[in-house]
């Protein structure tokens, strides 16, 4: 059985998870794929946090991707971080920007147990801002020049590609390399608000070509968290496992506790338990039938005899499930365009929709939102940066 | 799939000495898996795998033993097989999962 055939059956304990540790933010990206903005009065206490860390530990889970919402802005953010890599765990970390100055970045220069991302769906401020909110732009790259100042080098500048930003990926890895990152595309997924967005914002079937040959051309000077698999039909697999990994290598827990398959599935088809009941994380890890059946080899349903199945493998579960199309078909991007037909076929109207809403209501209220967090374009996949490099 | 960017950088075959003292390098997690085990280096950020129980019982022996040839001995390895794991352990080390050790550095038996 080839390595990846041995992922697709689920692993003792995730490679890395992805932890939303809060649903506030201080943004509202209409992209966002945990709709989030307001604080859910049920987040996990820092000790249940604590606790958390203490089976990722005793599973051996390598790091935790900590994102929300905009994780910063937790008040135990910190502490949570020193908890993690004290106990063995790595953190990966993505933000807005808008906790980075100066002290947070020699912390973060200080420490090799500890990595950040900073989100930034353009590379000017009217591109950027017209997805992620008025000032985004300028607080992420303050966020950056802080971050180089401090010394540190290689931390993630993190874009979710959309048809308005693939005109400027020279732009993004030139912007990268002034600050001493390294540049992080991802797909832009139609979860949470951006099942609304999705429509509008996702890449033509030109643009996808584009960025396949850019990423191509660059191999690994480009991180891609293994989110373009679906395009691997257009010349060979780029870089990275090149499978889904959801609730086979990776699964996400939300700010209340509840496991879901993955960062871009919040919905209660994909809900798998909740690390507040008996048996915690590990218990659901092992033991949710949700997991056994994404861990059961799968058929292919109507992809099977297409020639390029084994290189995009059906493409991304979420993607398919959030607009609309049977999860045994194409992915709505799939390269032949077999996507693109079952969208236009499909009804529209019986998406289904994505949950819990934590948006900052339309209308402020008398109490106002939470100051919170970022609305991050994206999540990484949980596999970037994967080295096969096994002996055997 | 993805390869250790650092072989790129590396001009030449990976090199290996067999006879010299090695060890997991501190900064490596290493999690038993129903098909060998996972290795997690925390400053590199890079994962491997070992692929199968033998080579994943050499690695973790590997302080224990004056020599890299002596571990493979222990677990079993005959000489015919000896070169796949030298391989395997050439691999890991170009990728800093294992590190040379001092003589006496880390002996445990």
């Amino acid at each position: 059985m080839s390595l990846v055939e041995q992922f697709e059956r689920g692993l003792a304990a995730p490679i890395c998870l992805t932890w939303e540790l809060t649903y506030a933010c201080n943004l509202s990206c209409v992209h966002c794929l945990s709709s989030s903005g307001r604080r859910d009065p049920r987040e996990l206490t820092t000790a249940e946090c604590r606790a958390v860390i203490d089976t990722l530990q005793r599973m051996q889970v390598f790091y935790v991707n900590i994102g929300g919402g905009e994780p910063t802005v937790r008040p135990d953010f910190w502490e949570l971080v020193d908890y993690a890599t004290a106990h063995q765990v790595g953190v990966k970390f993505s933000t807005n920007g808008i906790k980075i100055d100066a002290e947070a970045a020699r912390r973060l220069a200080a420490s090799d147990y500890v990595d950040v991302q900073i989100s930034l769906d353009g590379a000017t401020a009217g591109v950027n801002d017209a997805v992620r909110g008025a000032g985004s732009h300028a607080t992420a790259i303050r966020a950056l020049g802080h971050l180089r100042a401090a010394g540190l080098t290689g931390f993630k500048v993190s874009v979710v590609m959309t048809r308005h930003n693939i005109g400027q990926l020279d732009e993004f890895k030139a912007l990268a390399d002034a600050y001493g990152a390294q540049l992080r595309l991802t797909r832009l997924r139609p979860s949470g608000r951006g099942a609304d967005t999705w429509p509008e914002l996702h890449p033509t079937a030109d643009q996808q070509r584009q960025l396949y040959d850019w990423l191509a051309a660059r191999g690994e000077q480009v991180l891609t968290g293994d989110s373009f698999f679906h395009l691997a039909p257009y010349g060979g697999p780029l870089p990275g496992l090149n499978l889904c990994g959801a609730g086979r290598v990776v699964c996400l827990i939300d700010p209340v506790g509840d496991v879901y398959a993955c960062p871009f599935a919040i919905h209660e088809e994909f809900w798998a338990g909740n690390v507040r009941r008996p048996g915690g994380f590990e218990t659901v890890w092992r033991d949710s039938e949700l997991f056994a059946e994404l861990r059961r080899p799968t058929s292919g349903g109507a992809c099977r005899s297409c020639g390029f199945y084994d290189s995009c493998r059906g493409g991304c579960m979420a993607a398919k499930f959030f607009t609309g199309l049977p999860l045994d078909g194409p992915d709505p991007e799939c390269v032949r365009g077999f996507g693109a037909e079952a969208l236009a076929a499909a009804d529209r109207t019986a998406r289904p929709r994505p949950a819990p809403d934590h948006s900052h209501r339309p209308v402020p209220v008398a109490i106002g939102p939470r100051p919170g967090g970022p609305g991050r374009a994206c999540d990484e996949h949980p596999l970037a940066g994967l080295a096969v490099a096994g002996p055997g | 799939m993805s390869t250790d960017p650092g072989a790129s950088r590396d001009p030449g075959p990976p090199r290996f000495d067999l006879d010299r003292a090695w060890c997991v390098d501190e900064r490596v997690a290493v999690r038993p898996e129903p098909f060998g085990a996972l290795l997690y280096h925390f400053g590199t950020r890079r994962l491997s795998f070992l692929k199968n129980a033998r080579v994943l019982s050499v690695v973790r022996s590997l302080a224990d033993h004056p020599s890299a040839r002596s571990a493979c001995a222990a677990a079993g390895v005959g000489a015919a097989a000896l070169p796949a794991y030298e391989r395997a352990l050439a691999t890991l080390a170009q990728s800093r999962m294992i590190r040379e050790r001092a003589g006496r550095e880390g002996t445990g038996s």
